[in-house]
């Protein structure tokens, strides 16, 4: 593939993939909202568009139409700067995950993925580090005592659950020798007695599966883990100033961060793409997306199913979690893996 | 092709900064956060000398300096809020005499 | 003009406008906020010359955890602009021109004297399994050295940032 060639397939992928991920955000608020709805014995949103289905355009309309205030006492730069910085961050992610295997295009075989780059699992982590930095910075610069306290909080807790996240990924690493995701997910193909998939999770990081989902569920500020933005907490934490399209982006941020988790999890523990592969060759190429997408939808029913289901930790509650147990059992986790797969 | 000099002199001007800023500035935080610069510039030379001579070796040093520095940013910044919480300030002007 | 040299200089752009930043500005906070793009540029320069590892550990711990703490305690002390004291004022008149002296001076014997030997984009790829193989095999005793360093570190940050019990005291 020459250079010209390379660089229009990569520009093409990324308007794909980034047009999708938008798309997936806003359908993911519609079906929180359904499924919430639906938990507490009430409808969700019926109303624009059949089930409610047009709701997410309606509410883009509504948040372009919001008076756009800017208090006037926060530090302008920073308040502009922190919401954009959070969602450039949450949406850097997934041009390392990878969708499926390649696909035979124009002559050219095609990888389903943006960039497959060696340290894919590193360059995962180190934009979840960033992350943290729209939290912390929207609120400080909000120059309002619950949205620093909030901010403070929300910043605390995703660095201290980043720790439990990445020492949960290593037995993952360990077992597959490599940080790229194809790599990874290559290594999960293939089953054990016939029937039972070589998923990591069957293959023994099931303890480190509960682990990463509970500190995801931490990193991306989720019920049970979501005091710095809860409404009946501190006003609404860090993004109590924020109105109109910079709150939209915030909610953007924090929903494509838990598309990108749940990508992680399918592609680390699940198996990626894996799946039986039936039908004619045509269907045969796009069946790995399918089953993909499938277990992602899984993971974010899962995500919105404890959001309706379980109360939020306070706060000291939530840091001693973290760090008491969590961590320790995030390194027991990896000493077993190490030591099993020396043997 | 982009020639050793030139990465050398990147860094020495991330070391230079530092120092300027360690010199200049009066406030502790800013004042530590120049000894970081200097650490990055640092880092820069041990990275274009293992590319220029071949070793890894200056890759696993940048990583042992990188534990460093975060060893001692964690402890550096405990002190300066040991110093703020008696001092009530963050100017190192004031901060000159043992005696409160 | 390669594209290498183009990458270089944009990445090099960064850094130096972002310690010359730095330097420049009065409030903690965007000196912090400068401090981290020069740390970002930094890593895309690590990539440049090859080293991915060094690369993803310079984003993941300096920008993502120490620069982190560092905004931390600058949001937590409320840190507040710079004043300017009589002895900034002499430092700035007699330490800017010095530095700038001594640094071209460096400048003007690094490039007579070093060799104008290129190095190649990518010239020695840092893959983590290398890295790992020389860190648990020649390197073992500072790598385990470094983790009592970092044992030690969070103590001493433990005592020294918790509260003084004179106040638990005064209830008594």
């Amino acid at each position: 593939m020459s250079v010209g060639v390379f660089i229009l397939v990569s520009a093409i992928k990324s308007l794909i993939v980034l047009f999708a991920l938008l798309t997936a955000v806003a359908y993911t608020v519609w079906l929180e909202r359904k499924v919430v709805g639906h938990m507490q014995n009430r409808w969700g949103p019926t109303r624009v568009g059949p089930f409610g289905l047009l709701q997410p355009a309606a509410d883009g309309l509504k948040f372009l139409f919001k008076e756009d205030l800017t208090p006037p006492h926060v530090y302008k730069p920073l308040f502009l700067a922190a919401p954009m910085m959070a969602v450039i961050f949450a949406l850097t992610s997934i041009s390392v995950i990878p969708f499926g295997n390649s696909i035979p295009l124009f002559g050219y075989n095609i990888p389903l993925q943006i960039t497959d780059v060696n340290i894919g699992l590193l360059l995962i982590l180190g934009v979840t580090s960033m992350g943290v930095y729209g939290v912390a910075l929207a609120g400080w610069s909000s120059n309002n005592k619950y949205s620093l306290l909030g901010g403070l909080r929300a910043s605390a807790q995703m660095v201290s659950y980043e720790i439990a996240l990445g020492l949960s990924l290593v037995g993952v690493l360990i077992q597959s020798g490599s940080f790229s995701l194809r790599t990874i997910v290559d290594a999960q193909g293939g089953r054990f007695l016939g029937f039972i998939p070589r998923w990591n999770i069957f293959h023994g990081q099931f303890v480190a599966f509960f682990i990463y989902l509970m500190a995801a569920y931490a990193e991306t500020n989720r019920i049970p883990f979501d005091l710095p933005e809860a409404e009946t907490e501190l006003v609404a934490g860090y993004h109590t100033e924020y109105s109109s399209m910079k709150f939209a982006m915030f909610f953007m941020a924090e929903y494509a961060n838990m598309i990108t988790v749940a990508c992680l999890a399918t592609l680390l523990f699940f198996g990626g793409w894996h799946g039986p592969l039936l039908g004619p060759p045509l269907v045969q190429a796009v069946l790995p997306v399918f089953w993909f997408l499938a277990k992602v939808f899984c993971f974010l029913f899962l995500y919105i199913w404890v959001r309706g289901t379980l109360p939020r930790f306070r706060y000291d509650q939530l840091m001693s979690f973290g760090w008491k147990f969590l961590l320790p059992l995030a390194i027991a986790n990896l000493v077993a893996t190490a030591i099993a797969v020396a043997w | 092709m982009v020639p050793l000099s030139y990465y050398l002199l990147l860094s020495g001007f991330l070391f230079g900064c530092g120092v300027a800023g360690f010199l200049i500035k009066r406030n502790i935080i800013t004042i530590f956060m120049s000894i970081e610069l200097m650490l990055n510039g640092v880092n820069l030379s041990f990275v274009a000398f293992a590319a220029h001579w071949h070793s890894l070796a200056g890759q696993v040093f940048v990583f042992f300096v990188m534990v460093v520095a975060a060893a001692e940013s964690a402890v550096g910044l405990a002190i300066i809020i040991a110093v703020y919480r008696t001092r009530e300030t963050l100017n190192v002007d004031q901060v000159n005499l043992l005696k409160l | 003009m390669s594209f290498h040299l183009i990458l270089f200089l944009a990445f090099g752009a960064v850094c130096v406008g972002g310690s010359v930043n730095l330097l420049a500005q009065r409030h903690p906070i965007n000196s912090a906020l400068s401090l981290i793009a020069v740390m970002a540029a930094l890593a895309g320069e690590y990539l440049l010359l090859g080293a991915e590892f060094v690369a993803a550990v310079q984003v993941i711990v300096y920008a993502g955890a120490i620069m982190v703490l560092f905004v931390f305690v600058i949001m937590l002390l409320n840190a507040g602009e710079e004043e300017e004291t009589k002895g900034s004022r002499v430092a700035l008149l007699l330490g800017v021109p010095g530095v700038l002296t001594a640094s071209v001076l460096m400048a003007w014997v690094v490039l007579r004297h070093s060799g104008t030997e290129a190095v190649a984009i990518g010239a020695l790829p840092g893959h983590p399994t290398d890295i790992a193989q020389l860190l648990f095999h020649d390197f073992l005793l500072p790598f385990e050295v470094t983790s009592v360093l970092i044992l030690i570190a969070i103590m001493g940050a433990v005592v020294l940032a918790s509260k003084p019990e004179s106040a638990a005291r005064k209830v008594d």
